[in-house]
């Protein structure tokens, strides 16, 4: 095991991290922030609670998890992009580091980035709405699982894009709808047939209920769902990744 | 590089035998079907200057990325000091150093941090006392703290070659160290290829440079179209490639070599205007002298001359025509 060669790459990358702090700290707290302002404070005062759950305190689980999956993808896409992009992606190629390695150092430090921010969110949104956490050892499990998860899709994101655009296509395409859709300002028992049935194939659902449940007791799906389906998706991730390592997939020629 | 001359034992003496990469069968073909190296067999020895002389799109740095892992391999096999480059990546990229053609560097780093990235990175702990030497050795150090971007093209190659020695590797690659090189630099880079050779690392360059060949290496191989068309003593190339051509531009067009002047190495342009002559600049007599004595004598006057190598590319098709098809 090349424990320096982790090092150096996770430190590496939670230095860019560190450089660009307004970006990729303070832009999706404040971001996050807006949300909390207008949906709980302002707008939440006159929706009905949901299952008990004032709407303000709802939706902190959901936003949260909207913001580390994005989060997620982007930071570790990104990591990995940019040495191809300049081209510094050389020295990765030819250094002692065996794929296991490389993805602990990029991946690792991604969701680091993101559990961070996560649990500053949780804790600025402290400010504006009124929450409790029944289960905190689950909400630590379903965020740094997520973070992890998604930093593993994110890495392959960027491993498959070859131009900016299409390093935020995913993102935004396919992950921000989802993530809306996925019940993050709604319960999915409030969707009409057969919309409730159709939003159980929403992927990011099981996360958002999986990580309410750890706030409120109250799921869409049964908690131990929700962790085989993020178990499942990181699995999927890991495979796709061990075989981009295995054949050089955009990454040798 | 001072600081870390001790660290390096004296270089081993230089034995045929002792082969510290061997290519065996090496084939690559790409994607699009192009054939970049075809049954390329290759052995460097310990401790030399070893320069890869090939056109743009020879394969060199095909073959430097088959070396160094950029590159997978179709067939074939490659032992960097006995351990297989890819069964046993670990142990031989560790002993390698990669100095890229292209200026690919991280322009938001700073220099220390980012000489310090590789060392992590080829697995060695933290030594701020040898980053420092290397920087020093580079003349580097004062700009330690200075990101990248601001950095001059000279300075941004003399920092990959930092990163590329960060690990006290022994076996350094330099892909084209002089392309785009002022001659100041070039000359600075040449007397910092020896000075590591004399700690004994073993240096591969390519270039398209003769005269760089020529400068620095112990030994010459010619790659063309993917094959490997010589491999030489670079004394026993240059005797080869020594040939010169002296171009004599006349006052007077002459409708024929007079015959007091001619001679078989000579020859006349149809327009009477300029007598060729081509003679070997490693031998004792290249006959210039004789030649221009007897062309006043004839009352012939030169305008002009000039004399020019043979360029790499009449070598190429020199040497492509001497082979057995």
């Amino acid at each position: 095991m090349n424990l320096n060669g982790i090092r150096a790459i996770y430190l590496f990358e939670m230095n860019r991290f560190r450089r660009t702090i307004m970006q990729s700290v303070a832009a999706p707290v404040l971001s996050t922030s807006l949300y909390f302002i207008v949906f709980g404070s302002a707008i939440g005062s006159r929706i009905d609670t949901i299952e008990g759950i004032s709407y303000g305190a709802f939706i902190v689980p959901g936003l949260i998890m909207l913001t580390v999956i994005t989060e997620s993808l982007t930071n570790s896409s990104f990591g990995i992009y940019l040495p191809k992009f300049q081209g510094t992606i050389y020295e990765l190629l030819s250094a002692p580091v065996s794929a296991v390695e490389t993805v602990i150092g990029y991946v690792g430090a991604a969701a680091t980035k993101s559990v961070l921010i996560g649990c500053l969110i949780l804790a600025t949104a402290r400010i504006f709405v009124d929450y409790t956490i029944v289960h905190p050892l689950w909400t630590a499990a379903f965020l740094v699982l997520t973070c992890t998860a998604f930093s593993l899709f994110g890495f392959i994101i960027g491993i498959w894009a070859d131009s900016f655009q299409r390093l935020q296509l995913i993102p935004l395409m396919v992950v921000t709808p989802l993530a809306f859709l996925g019940g993050t300002f709604y319960s999915i028992t409030m969707l009409p047939e057969p919309w409730d049935t159709i939003a159980l194939l929403n992927p990011v659902l099981y996360l958002v209920s999986g990580f309410r449940w750890s706030f409120y007791g109250v799921a869409d799906v049964a908690p131990a769902v929700s962790l085989a389906m993020t178990f499942v998706f990181m699995l999927v991730c890991l495979a796709i990744v061990a075989w981009i390592f295995k054949t050089g997939w955009r990454l040798k020629s | 590089m001072r600081p870390a001359a001790h660290a390096h034992p004296a270089p081993p003496p230089i034995g045929a035998d002792d082969a510290v990469i061997r290519v065996e069968g090496l084939e690559k073909t790409y994607a699009s079907g192009f054939t970049a190296l075809k049954n390329v067999d290759l052995t460097i020895r310990r401790g030399e200057i070893f320069a890869l002389l090939g056109e743009n799109g020879a394969g060199k740095s095909t073959l430097i990325g088959a070396i160094c892992g950029l590159v997978r391999p179709s067939a074939g096999r490659i032992l960097v000091d006995g351990h297989d480059a890819v069964a046993d990546f670990r142990s031989a990229r560790t002993k390698i150093g990669l100095v890229p053609q292209e200026l690919h560097v991280d322009s938001f780093e700073r220099v220390m941090d980012t000489v310090s990235f590789s060392r992590g990175l080829f697995g060695k702990p933290r030594d701020a006392a040898f980053v420092e030497g290397v920087l020093r050795d580079l003349s580097l150090w004062d700009k330690r703290d200075a990101k990248i971007i601001a950095l001059s093209g000279g300075m941004k190659r003399r920092l990959l070659i930092a990163k590329a020695l960060a690990h006290e590797p022994t076996i350094l690659f330099l892909d084209e160290p002089t392309a785009g090189v002022d001659v100041e630099l070039r000359r600075e880079m040449w007397r910092m290829v020896h000075r590591l050779r004399e700690r004994g690392v073993t240096i591969i360059l390519t270039t398209h440079y003769i005269e760089e060949a020529e400068e620095m290496a112990d030994r010459v191989g010619v790659i063309h179209q993917g094959e490997i068309l010589l491999v030489e003593e670079k004394t026993a190339l240059m005797r080869k490639l020594g040939r010169r051509e002296l171009a004599l531009h006349l006052r007077e067009p002459l409708a024929a070599i007079p015959d007091a002047v001619a001679r078989p190495a000579l020859s006349l342009d149809p327009e009477g205007r300029t007598l060729t002559y081509v003679f070997d600049s490693q031998s004792e007599d290249t006959g210039i002298a004789d030649l221009l004595r007897r062309l006043a004598e004839a009352g012939i006057e030169v305008r002009d001359l000039a004399t020019s190598e043979s360029s790499l590319e009449e070598i190429f098709v020199s040497l492509v025509k001497g082979r057995p098809s």
